[in-house]
């Protein structure tokens, strides 16, 4: 194999400045459209609108802000970053919640109707929320749930994938370790709170960064169940700033908007990104 | 400390019969192990005593009790198991309390505990590592010192030394013998290895297939085992087994005579321990050497014996015999063993 270190595995010369600048061009090339954001975010409706667009921030960074975040276009953007706060912690966390004692609950106990449970999960990993929204909006409708934070999340918290993730970790867990625990006298519950939910914290922040993410990105379903505006979450919000007929947009304020939606999951994924990266590179043993 | 009596036990998966029906008494204090080859269900009659196994039939008394439906932690054991089991995320002192502190006990009577029992295996040191920072002898004393901090009636133990090297295996055996005597728990062992068996036990039972053949000391089994499969499995090399009759009072192997003996006539096994032969130019059996393996303290001698495998063990250096690679052997009549061929059974 000494003839591939020439090109493959030597970082030096033509080939290291050759990935470095293809690296920067693609960072560079996703990166623009949210620098273009962030400079349209900063200046008047009037900068925007005449040609050519400018490309360096102006000076109306704090003004365009604070009319986003406590007066927006229909309702402020801080009570929809806070729906849509509740909304992915609330997917997120449910998720979790019920993934974890549903796979511990297949994994460790022989119940009549084990594996039909269990394929029954599994099959609605070929149903997303988008395949099955109309019965899902007859349902929350007829409980009165529209315009709600339950309506929100509920109908999004059944997880099929993380069900499965768990089971698969679970099966990892030598059954030597249940056995001693119950020598040691846990019983079941005592096991998953104090051997199972620890030993599966990487896995759990990993699926929590993930699915806060998949939460906060909803679209479809607060928009369909969301006619009030004070419930519009920050994603769907977007969409409503856009004016119908012919009043302009008002595209510092949408700017500013867009910008302070990508905040939070960025946040999230930063504080947890030790944890998430060992979560998905190895699972400790 | 209590006596764990076994009555009968017996143990099915579905329709597959694992353990045809044990019994044994086993005296408060008495370390026993038992021993047998991989499958014969060794694992399974410790579990069912630890309560992680249900038992088929039969009944299982722990300090004079039934406890064929009490759950594990009301039997007042402790297990070691064969790979540790030790909870990955919790610190040596927390696996070691974790049995205690579901038990209820206040954190200062649980520290003190810990604390004892870490001395005592000198892990005093290691209390606040990981298991995946230490090295697979420390892990092993942890597995014990989860074990000792509840002070059980019974400690049981399967394969604990089986993941560890020869060195530390001769080590640690020595350490759980001497600890158990120390604490004078009533303890089950479980091991393949016939070494471990025959210096740990007080009385062993050896196993095969399911079925005890024989519960006994160790030199017990070695000296009278009462089955073919007991005298082959105890020692090292294994017993030698030639096919004999007896016709009018003496043993014969083929033509060879072997000496006058007082049992019924007919078709016998005659089982003869590698070091019970010596060289002797008076001697009957002639051994036709094909190998040989000098161990230092004493030579291994294989060959053929009136046509059947033949191992000798001799004291000392011997090279190969000469030109013809015969040599005479003698034995004491005494350390002749005779089986029924059919049962199997000592005669
Ligand atoms: N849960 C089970 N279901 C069906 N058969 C089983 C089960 N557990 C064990 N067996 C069978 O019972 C027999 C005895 O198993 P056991 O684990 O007690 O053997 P062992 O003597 O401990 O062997 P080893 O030395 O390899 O650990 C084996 O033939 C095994 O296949
Ligand atoms: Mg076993």
């Amino acid at each position: 194999m000494a003839y591939q270190s020439d090109g493959m595995v030597e970082k030096s010369g033509a080939s290291r400045w050759i990935s470095h600048a293809i690296m920067i061009l693609g960072v560079l090339f996703i990166f623009f459209p949210i620098w273009l954001a962030f400079v349209a975010s900063t200046v008047t409706q009037a900068d925007i609108v005449r040609p050519p667009m400018p490309v360096l921030p102006g000076p109306h960074f704090w003004e365009n802000y604070k009319a986003a975040l406590f007066s927006g276009v229909n309702v402020p953007v801080s009570v929809m970053l806070g729906n849509s706060l509740i909304m992915a912690l609330g997917i997120a966390i449910g998720k979790i919640a019920i993934s974890l004692l549903s796979a511990f609950a297949i994994v460790y106990f022989k119940f009549p109707g084990r594996k039909f449970f269990f394929w029954a999960i599994f099959i609605t990993l070929m149903l997303p929320v988008e395949v099955r929204i109309v019965p899902t909006f007859e349902v929350v409708a007829g409980f009165g749930m529209l315009n709600t934070y339950q309506g929100l999340i509920l109908p999004l918290i059944a997880s099929a994938t993380a069900t499965f993730l768990f089971r698969q970790f679970f099966l990892t867990i030598p059954d030597e370790l249940a056995e001693a625990a119950r020598v040691d006298g846990a019983r079941p519950m005592r096991f998953f709170w104090d051997i199972v939910v620890p030993m599966s914290r990487t896995n759990i922040a990993a699926l929590f960064v993930i699915l806060f993410i998949y939460g906060w990105n909803q679209y479809l379903w607060p928009l369909l169940i969301t006619t009030d505006p004070s419930m519009n979450t920050i994603v769907m919000g977007i969409k409503q700033m856009f004016p119908s007929g012919d009043d302009t947009a008002n595209w510092p304020v949408i700017m500013a908007t867009s910008i302070l939606a990508m905040i939070p999951p960025v946040v999230v994924v930063i504080s947890m990104q030790k944890l998430f990266i060992r979560g998905l590179v190895d699972s400790e043993k | 400390m209590a006596t764990v009596d076994l009555k009968d036990i017996k143990k099915s998966f579905g329709k597959v019969d694992v353990i045809h029906g044990v019994d044994m008494e086993i005296a408060d204090g008495e370390f026993i192990v038992i021993v047998g080859p991989s499958g014969c269900g060794k694992s399974t009659l410790l579990r069912m005593v630890a309560g992680l196994e249900t038992i088929t039939s039969g009944e299982l008394l722990i300090g004079g009790k039934r406890a064929n439906d009490t759950e594990p932690m009301d039997r007042d054991i402790a297990m070691v198991f064969q790979n540790y089991a030790l909870y990955p995320h919790m610190t040596v002192a927390d696996n070691m309390a974790y049995g205690l502190k579901i038990a209820g006990m206040p954190k200062d009577q649980i520290k003190a505990k810990v604390q004892e029992a870490a001395k005592l295996l000198q892990l005093d040191h290691l209390l606040d590592r990981k298991p995946r920072e230490l090295s697979g002898g420390q892990r092993q004393r942890v597995a014990m010192g989860r074990a000792i901090v509840r002070e059980p009636s019974v400690f049981l133990f399967d394969e604990p030394l089986s993941n560890l090297d020869a060195k530390l295996r001769v080590q640690m055996r020595l350490e759980i013998k001497d600890l158990q005597a120390k604490l004078g728990i009533t303890s089950l062992y479980v091991t393949h290895d016939q070494v471990e068996a025959m210096t740990m036990a007080d009385r062993m039972i050896v196993m095969n297939g399911g079925v005890a053949e024989q519960i006994g000391t160790p030199l017990d089994v070695y000296e009278r085992p009462q089955t073919i499969f007991a005298a082959q499995f105890i020692g090292s090399p294994s017993m030698n087994l030639m096919d004999g009759r007896i016709d009018g009072g003496q043993l014969k192997v083929n033509d060879v005579s072997l000496g006058p003996v007082d049992t019924r006539e007919g078709d016998v096994t005659v089982g003869l321990r590698p070091e019970h032969v010596f060289a002797d130019s008076a001697g009957v059996l002639r051994l036709n050497v094909h190998q040989s393996e000098p161990l230092g303290a004493n030579t291994l001698l294989h060959g053929t014996l009136e046509g059947k495998a033949f191992t000798a063990s001799l004291p000392g250096v011997h090279r190969m015999p000469g030109n013809d690679r015969d040599m005479s052997l003698n034995f004491a009549s005494e350390n002749l063993h005779l089986f029924d061929p059919k049962t199997g059974k000592r005669i």
